[in-house]
């Protein structure tokens, strides 16, 4: 039974980065995946691809038509984990929403979910701010969803906002929060702050990243750090979370707080003490 | 009115000119007809919907009834879910049918509405259902539409009981007439096997008019047939389009065998189903039956010179296209142009096959295609006969080429929908069109000394 899985956070955060080195460390541990990237900037594979050189599902559509191959948009990247861009219009045009409706609604026509897939890894642009960037969730899709934030107080606005779309979908259908992946900044108190954060919405902190110039260094190698730099601690950083969320059991409908209550716990455990 | 068509051949890759379709609502709304009891509801702003009513109204010439969710500015920014969820609850309290439809339409579809989601919260009094399908009409056509209606009755109803089948069959009859399923099913009633058939527009859209208004008219399958439905043993899918994705799912869904066949149009096909029924049941193929045949062979005989060897251009829905090219083939007519608005590989497959078994080589077949490019294809090389939709007439006009109104929609004659073109029977009616039209244009133009009284 594959698991689905999806990335949300903040943009900027992290997300595209994270999700790909974990997804590496799965593959290198002999799992099938296949990710999913739902961003219009089409940057979600560049790492296991080497490069953007995928041509998106959209791009294809809108030059080919309907009667597409699925070897066409879907590309083998690193430890044979199978790479799909969605893609979407140029800034200020056109629905990215619908796009991603699209494109999702045409990898299942052309039969890309196969049962031999361990995992799908949907990575996803920043806000949910429309209903086809909610579509990764719905019923028959992600049943499991990852945050990644950091102690940055914007980042943990984001993250709370986006636990109010998964309530939303979670009270009617299987889709629940599988915890909060921290990608540090190094702020102050973050280990804390974040563990209470993720408690107080009812889930865990699943794994701590910390900090290390070594991501930024592979990303410009166009690589993941499992690729770049396999001995390194870093990977192994990866390899943690990759096996933290293969063994994670707790699944939770999140209870997103206020905003003063958001606050209130950044003063708690962020600042207070170095105050 | 089409004069101003260039004469010389021009490509254009870019959008459709006089399209041979429409969208994907009309055909969930028609089939959603053929559920007893049954209101289609559309979910999106009221422009849509008028025209999908309409424009079966136009066809059918009985009253088509349609909700709809009514979308404003407001839904359109904030979702379609409020709407639709008071829909339901307002449509079950002052129309009370048995079951609500629910297509959508291209702004729901754009803004993203979860339907399955929103259904799921919705207010459904005890007893009755709601089902739905998404019809994005940037995407295939009102045949899409149909099929995807009927793939959501077999997914929201049809259950199965249990390992043992009932001795009885499902038909999904594809988008053809009330007076076709009314054929079909005398020819099952005759052959004398159960049969549920889902959708059935027949006494929904042919109805008698009577001094009683009755908002659900008699006719329709009803939920519980369809929920037995996947009690049966086997499913007769007419038309590769409309019918056979919804057999498939329920072959998987209820492991009952799905049969993919044509449309029983013309006498091959007409063979197909009815041996299909013959196989599968082991019944007997009554005299009455086969006089029908015989009958169509005769006058095949009898009539062959009217037809034979004309030069005809089909256009229409690719089922019925399908079937028709391959009974054109068996009058010994030749099909140079065969095209569907339709898009789907099948469809040019199966045709060139047809023609290339019957040795035809320089035809033109198209899917995705468009009437522009028909009426070019014809002034290039002029053709005897046009078959089609209404919409064929300017091009009839323009070029003077008889034509023979086929398929839907048909907006500008009246009682076809009730004269089936499925059957043997449906096989004189379609020689008697086909006969007639090429005698019309031979006595209007021939001279005075070759007007002859006995043709």
């Amino acid at each position: 039974m594959k698991r689905q899985v999806a990335i949300y956070g903040k943009g900027g955060i992290g997300k595209s980065t994270t999700t790909q080195n974990t997804v590496a460390a799965l593959a290198e541990a002999g799992k099938k995946i296949m990710v999913v990237g739902c961003d219009p900037k089409a940057d979600s594979t560049r790492l296991l691809l080497h490069g953007l050189c995928q041509k998106t599902v959209l791009d294809t559509l809108r030059d080919e038509g309907d009667d597409i191959e699925l070897d066409a948009i879907l590309k083998p990247g690193f430890g044979n984990t199978r790479c799909v861009e969605s893609g979407g219009p140029e800034p200020g045009v056109g629905c990215a929403g619908r796009g991603i409706i699209t494109s999702i609604n045409l990898l299942e026509s052309l039969g890309a979910y196969t049962d031999d897939l361990d995992y799908v890894f949907y990575d996803v642009l920043g806000d949910v701010v429309c209903g086809g960037f909610a579509m990764p969730i719905r019923e028959g899709k992600a049943e499991e969803i990852y945050i990644v934030a950091s102690g940055e107080l914007m980042a943990l606005y984001a993250a709370n906002n986006i636990a109010k779309g998964i309530k939303k979908y979670a009270d009617n259908g299987k889709v629940r929060l599988g915890g909060i992946i921290c990608n540090s900044r190094k702020v102050d108190n973050e280990l804390p702050l974040l563990k209470a954060f993720a408690e107080e919405l009812g889930s865990q902190l699943i794994y701590f990243v910390p900090r290390d110039n070594l991501v930024q260094r592979a990303e410009i190698h166009k690589k993941t750090v499992i690729d770049f730099d396999r001995t390194s601690g870093q990977a192994d950083e990866y390899r943690n979370l990759a096996k933290a969320i293969d063994n994670n059991k707790l699944f939770v409908i999140p209870k997103p707080m206020t905003q003063e209550r958001l606050e209130e716990l950044m003063m708690q455990h962020g600042f207070l003490d170095v105050i | 009115m089409l004069e101003c068509i260039p004469e010389t051949p021009v490509e254009h890759t870019t959008g459709k000119i006089n399209p041979a379709k429409t969208c994907q609502p009309l055909g969930a709304m028609y089939a959603a007809l053929g559920i007893h009891g049954c209101l289609p509801h559309s979910h999106g702003s009221q422009g849509c919907c008028a025209y999908h009513r309409m424009h079966l109204t136009r066809h059918f010439r009985d009253p088509v009834l349609a909700s709809s969710s009514s979308f404003t500015e407001g839904a359109s920014v904030f979702g379609g879910a409020a709407n639709l969820k008071t829909s339901i609850k307002n449509v079950f309290a002052i129309y009370n049918p048995e079951i609500i439809a629910v297509h959508t339409t291209c702004l729901s579809e754009t803004i993203g509405d979860d339907l399955p989601n929103i259904i799921k919260t919705a207010e459904i009094p005890e007893g009755k259902s709601v089902i739905h399908v998404n019809t994005p009409s940037y995407h295939g056509s009102h045949i899409t539409g149909f099929s995807g209606m009927c793939k959501a009755m077999v997914s929201y109803l049809a259950q199965s009981d249990g390992a043992t089948k009932k001795s009885q069959m499902n038909v999904l009859p594809g988008f053809v007439n009330p007076g076709d399923m009314r054929e079909i099913r005398r020819i099952v009633d005759v052959l004398g096997v159960k049969m549920i058939m889902f959708p059935d527009t027949s006494n929904v859209l042919d109805t008698p008019l009577t001094s009683k208004y009755q908002m659900y008219p008699d006719g329709g399958a009803t939920v519980a047939e369809i929920r037995d439905a996947g009690n049966s043993e086997v499913t007769l899918a007419f038309g590769s389009y409309a019918s056979h994705d919804a057999a498939e799912v329920l072959q998987d869904k209820c492991g009952v065998t799905g049969i993919p066949l044509k449309l029983p149009i013309g006498i091959k096909a007409t063979d197909d189903f009815i041996m299909a029924v013959k196989d599968w049941f082991g019944v007997e193929i009554p005299a009455s039956l086969a006089l029908e045949r015989g009958q169509v062979v005769d006058t095949l005989i009898d009539t062959h010179f009217h037809y034979q060897g004309k030069r005809v251009a089909v256009f229409g829905d690719p089922d019925h296209v399908i079937a028709l090219t391959e009974f054109l083939l068996a009058m010994g007519m030749v099909p140079v142009y065969v095209l569907t608005g339709t898009p789907g590989k099948v469809f040019e497959t199966e045709i060139k096959k047809m023609l290339g078994d019957a040795g035809i080589t320089n035809a033109r077949v198209k899917a995705e295609g468009d009437l522009f490019e028909l009426q070019q294809w014809i002034k290039e090389a002029p053709v005897d006969l046009l078959i089609g939709t209404s919409y064929g007439k300017y091009i009839a006009r323009a070029e003077d080429v008889p034509f023979v109104r086929f398929g839907f929609p048909i907006l500008d004659r009246v009682v076809h929908p009730l004269m089936p073109v499925v059957g043997y029977r449906g096989c004189l009616r379609l020689i008697e069109q086909i006969s007639n039209a090429l005698l019309e244009r031979r006595d209007r133009d021939c001279l005075d000394e070759d007007f002859e009284l006995v043709l």
